[in-house]
């Protein structure tokens, strides 16, 4: 299957930003100036038909667009300053450098909030469109534009270079890049993305963003486990909704309908990462992944790996969510009194007071434990204070659900096993 | 994480501003136009808009397929939305800030509430 321009522009687009900045320096127009060219690409290619050398034309005719750009801009200085303009240097031939991994790392800049860092990741090395950005967030084309800008600005003023940073602030700087595309992937991770037509499906754009990093850094635990985790939760995407919207709780699935190439590759990836790497969070959570992908059946899963998995994320990268997700694997080995009790220990957490998902586990639990009333309670307390509507709907109709006697399914229901699971950083999924 | 903020006027808000200088209207005045322009310099605002009175409000309900409008009930409401801000930030804490730099947070309270989104976990 060969590649549609589109994939072919995105997956060029960080090679010519990395090419033009090389070449001329200023990042803020050179980033212009490539938008421009993967615009004008995408609107003659599919007409006039491919280029022979597609990067070329893209760094040509970007460098042309740079260079008008910046005479523009030097003509506004030299009318407001009275400058005498700089020659615009000749283009020299661009050195074959892969320059994507420089770019992440200055897209991901710590001086940049999170909502610009994943703005300009995205339209800089993905080469998304501000409009695309911004429907696939739901905002004005104007705020995405702004916090491109604005993203732009601080790394002028931060004095941030387009270069590898010390190694001794690589693996943090690695870090954030990760969290960054996992808060893109956990943003996709909606409901109506399927259905939604002309907006970009952020989970796939961030696998696919993900997997570059991993081609650049393969030796990389995280980043290998990253990916992983991306791969087989996404996995579990077509039989995660019923056709109207609703949740399908991981225990209820029909497994048959999980994507078998992607969780054979995660497998795959998570094996070899653990083998071979020091362990760390993301791969500790693409484990837990695996185990679920392993089980045949919901009843076939193995709930001691899977609390012995928490426990060790709990040790290594401790967070309320962590501890949430593990006293539900708790219930699964040792029953539900004794994950209560361990609720009532955790809950006080400051982080987790009046938390929902402390509502939810613990409807779940009371659910299993047969105390129906209490556990419609707590379910419709959930239900109230969720902020995610159909975790919502989901939620309700299980409070309905324990009125009519059907009680809980005997397994992990709203345990949750990944979203905004154990990363120890809940700000990253930006709803805890 | 998108988060509301009303701005709601009651009686007390009322009585406050009817207190104020013509200096301190505008100044009220002032204060909102230069949140918005801050907002959408930081790349936060999704959309601002102030409301006209509740007397030219319609009310719209469909019965039998057919659309009925009526100009009431508005005598009676004592306190009705003023004003929002739909804005994007970081954090709840982060809204929390913003919503204290509405004029109308010196004065009497402003409502902050998350917006409900559409994501999903794996449950």
């Amino acid at each position: 299957m060969t590649p549609s321009v589109e994939d072919l522009l995105r997956d060029l687009a960080p090679q010519v930003l990395g090419a033009l900045v090389r070449r001329y320096g200023g990042f803020d127009t050179c980033e212009d100036a490539v938008q421009e060219a993967l615009l004008a690409a995408a609107l003659q290619w599919p007409t006039e038909g491919l280029p022979d050398n597609p990067r070329g034309w893209l760094v040509t005719v970007a460098s042309r667009r740079r260079t008008e750009l910046w005479r523009n801009e030097t003509a506004r200085r030299r009318r407001e300053e009275n400058l005498a303009a700089q020659a615009a240097p000749d283009p020299e031939p661009a050195p074959a450098v892969d320059d994507t991994l420089a770019l992440f790392l200055l897209c991901c800049h710590p001086a940049l909030t999170g909502v610009s860092q994943v703005a300009l990741t995205l339209r800089a090395v993905g080469g998304l469109s501000t409009g695309e950005i911004a429907r696939a967030f739901l905002v004005p084309e104007s705020t995405v534009g702004q916090r491109i800008s604005r993203a732009k600005q601080r790394i002028k003023a931060s004095g941030a270079e387009f270069r590898m940073p010390p190694s001794e602030e690589f693996p943090e700087r690695v870090a954030t890049v990760l969290r960054v595309l996992y808060l893109i992937f956990t943003e996709g991770h909606t409901a109506s993305s399927g259905a939604a037509l002309n907006r970009v499906d952020l989970t796939t754009e961030a696998i696919r963003l993900t997997r570059q990093l991993h081609a650049r850094l393969p030796d990389d635990g995280e980043v290998t486990g990253l990916l992983a985790l991306m791969l087989l939760t996404d996995a579990r995407r077509p039989a995660r909704t019923l056709p109207n919207g609703a949740l399908v709780p991981l225990a209820e699935q029909d497994r048959s309908r999980w994507d078998a190439p992607a969780i054979t590759e995660g497998k795959e990836l998570i094996t070899t990462a653990l083998a071979t790497t020091r362990i760390g969070p993301y791969q500790l959570q693409a484990a837990i992944a695996a185990v679920h992908a392993e089980a045949a059946t919901s009843e076939d899963t193995d709930w001691h790996e899977i609390l012995g998995l928490y426990t060790l994320l709990g040790s290594i990268a401790p967070g309320p969510m962590v501890s949430l997700n593990r006293i539900v694997a708790h219930a699964m080995v040792h029953g539900p009194r004794a994950a209560l009790e361990q609720l009532a220990e955790a809950e006080r957490d400051p982080a987790l007071v009046g938390h929902h998902r402390v509502h939810a586990v613990r409807a779940h639990l009371l659910d299993q434990a047969g105390e129906h009333d209490s556990a419609r309670e707590a379910y419709l307390l959930a239900a109230r204070t969720t902020l995610s509507l159909p975790e919502q709907r989901y939620l309700e109709a299980r409070a309905r659900a324990v009125v009519d006697g059907g009680g809980a399914s005997g397994n992990g229901g709203i345990g949750g096993t990944d979203r905004s699971s154990g990363d120890g950083m809940p700000s990253t999924s930006g709803r805890d | 994480m998108k988060y509301l903020i009303l701005i709601h006027s009651n009686p007390k808000s009322r009585a406050v501003w009817e207190t104020l200088t013509d200096e301190q209207r505008y100044a009220f005045g002032k204060g909102h136009l230069e949140l918005s322009a801050a907002l959408a310099e930081s790349g936060e605002l999704v959309v601002s808009e102030g409301l006209v009175d509740p007397s030219l409000a319609k009310w719209v309900s469909v019965r039998d397929d057919k659309t009925l409008t009526s100009d009431g009930p508005f005598a009676e409401a004592k306190e009705h939305l003023a004003g929002f801000y739909l804005v994007e930030c970081e954090s709840y804490e982060r809204a929390v800030e913003i919503a204290a730099r509405a004029p109308d947070a010196r004065y009497g309270a402003v409502e902050v509430r998350p917006v409900l989104d559409m994501s999903t976990w794996d449950l």
